[in-house]
């Protein structure tokens, strides 16, 4: 089967800014994304879990998102913008797709 | 009954004993948890009972000429209270100005689970109180955040130094304004106050009933939250910062007092009033800073509101209040 090589964009946020990430990606007019819970972790700022909180304020989630290589700075820039000041990661990697025209 | 046998009468509460077993297990390391999701449910449960019941309860009354003297109170110490509380964590401790503005945010907004408390203790006493002090919880939520806000950026010599995206603070207002827990709180008050004694027949036994049962499980899990926070995130705090969470709600407590002398509450309305300003939030403020102020420690701010606050606040706070508002309304 013939695959095309897109770039996976994965985004880790603290659970209070998810909705920024979500409108700025709608604004890039991404084509698609994924948002995917995420249980439990440790980072620079310590550890968590997703059950020992009382409100969402310390959970984390993940958005995962598959572009064509030409868009990646356009939409990481403007999302580091948000991330950068929150607790986060962002990752870009390759990733092979079987429908190209869907990024 | 004297301020010892309500302390006494308090700490032997189903209420207490279950936070005390949620507390004692998770420092002792325990498998026992709470599910997010379930945890999740009875916060909403929570919010949704306690708002209806308020709102049912004004139908009832109707509404008292003192409310909005009551409520223009309760904003004002929502308001004042960081500022008390920036300037004592900037004078004892070394925390950071954005540290100590998320910190004060949290001391001048509310604990929903505190009020739920003292509610519980006051029915216990035959104590009756004003059923619009829901709604003055409510809108004691945000103004705190904001004096916070206010404070940091001041401090900070300008709106934006940092790296990242600028904030607008008009969404900002919007998303915090907006919170889950607020707008429960609210809706569901104002859903009490439209259907009345219609509506508490129609859920009576979901938000009567079961209510006592509900919050019990639910201080169970905030006894896990809260030793899981001793735990984790007490080292990350000095003796002056833990002396901070135990004395401030006292000096909230003081103010909101003065405050009540001029209100005409009840005097359950006055100890509600009086646990309002001595509680802190751990739930709308934590998620409010991690947008408006992402900078500050949450081990710093969660631990001491939840971590200490909320166990000296519920075992030895809430009998005192009420013996404070007896005190200067009896």
């Amino acid at each position: 089967m013939q695959t095309f090589t897109k770039k996976r964009i994965a985004i880790v946020i603290e659970q209070p800014a998810l909705n920024r990430v979500l409108e700025k990606l709608d604004q890039l007019a991404v084509t698609g994304y994924t948002v995917y819970p995420v249980i439990a972790g440790r980072g620079r700022e310590g550890s968590w879990r997703a059950d020992g909180m009382v409100s969402d304020a310390g959970r984390m989630v993940s958005v995962v998102c598959v572009c064509d290589p030409a868009k990646v700075d356009t939409i990481v820039e403007p999302i580091f913008k948000i991330v950068s000041r929150q607790v986060g990661i962002i990752t870009i990697s390759d990733c092979e797709v079987i429908r190209p025209d869907h990024f | 009954m004297s301020g010892f046998d309500l302390a006494i009468a308090n700490l032997l509460s189903p209420m207490v004993l279950f936070f005390a077993l949620g507390l004692g297990a998770s420092l002792a390391r325990s498998d026992l948890s709470v599910p997010e999701a379930v945890a999740k449910f009875l916060a909403l449960y929570l919010m949704m009972a306690i708002g209806f019941k308020g709102g049912v309860a004004v139908a009832r009354s109707g509404i008292d000429a003192r409310l909005l003297g009551v409520m223009l109170a309760g904003i004002l110490l929502s308001a004042v209270i960081p500022l008390i509380g920036f300037t004592l964590l900037r004078l004892s401790t070394r925390l950071s100005v954005v540290d100590a503005a998320a910190v004060s945010a949290h001391y001048g907004s509310i604990s929903i689970v505190t009020f739920v408390a003292a509610t519980q203790t006051l029915i216990t006493l035959d104590l009756p109180f004003e059923g619009y002090l829901v709604a003055v919880a409510a809108v004691m939520e945000t103004p705190a955040i904001l004096t916070a806000l206010v404070l940091a950026r001041r401090a900070a010599g300008g709106p934006e130094r940092r790296q990242g995206e600028p904030q607008d603070f008009g969404s900002l207002i919007r998303e915090i304004g907006l919170n889950g827990s607020v707008v429960m709180l609210l809706g569901s008050f104002v859903i009490g106050w439209i259907t009345g004694d219609r509506g508490m027949k129609a859920v009576e036994p979901f938000v009567g009933q079961l209510f006592f049962g509900m919050i019990c499980l639910f201080l169970l899990d905030m006894g896990l939250i809260a030793g899981r926070g001793m735990r984790e995130g007490l080292k990350a705090l000095s003796w002056p910062a833990i002396a901070f969470g135990l004395y401030m709600p006292l000096i909230s407590a003081a103010l909101a007092a003065l405050a009540c002398l001029a209100l005409g509450l009840s005097a359950g309305g006055t100890a509600l009033m009086i646990t309002l300003a001595a509680s802190a939030s751990y739930i709308a403020v934590p998620a409010a800073m991690r947008l408006a102020l992402p900078e500050a420690k949450p081990s710093i701010y969660l631990t001491l509101s939840l971590g200490v606050t909320f166990p000296f606040n519920l075992a030895l706070g809430i009998p005192f209040y009420v013996w404070l508002a007896t005190l200067i309304k009896g």
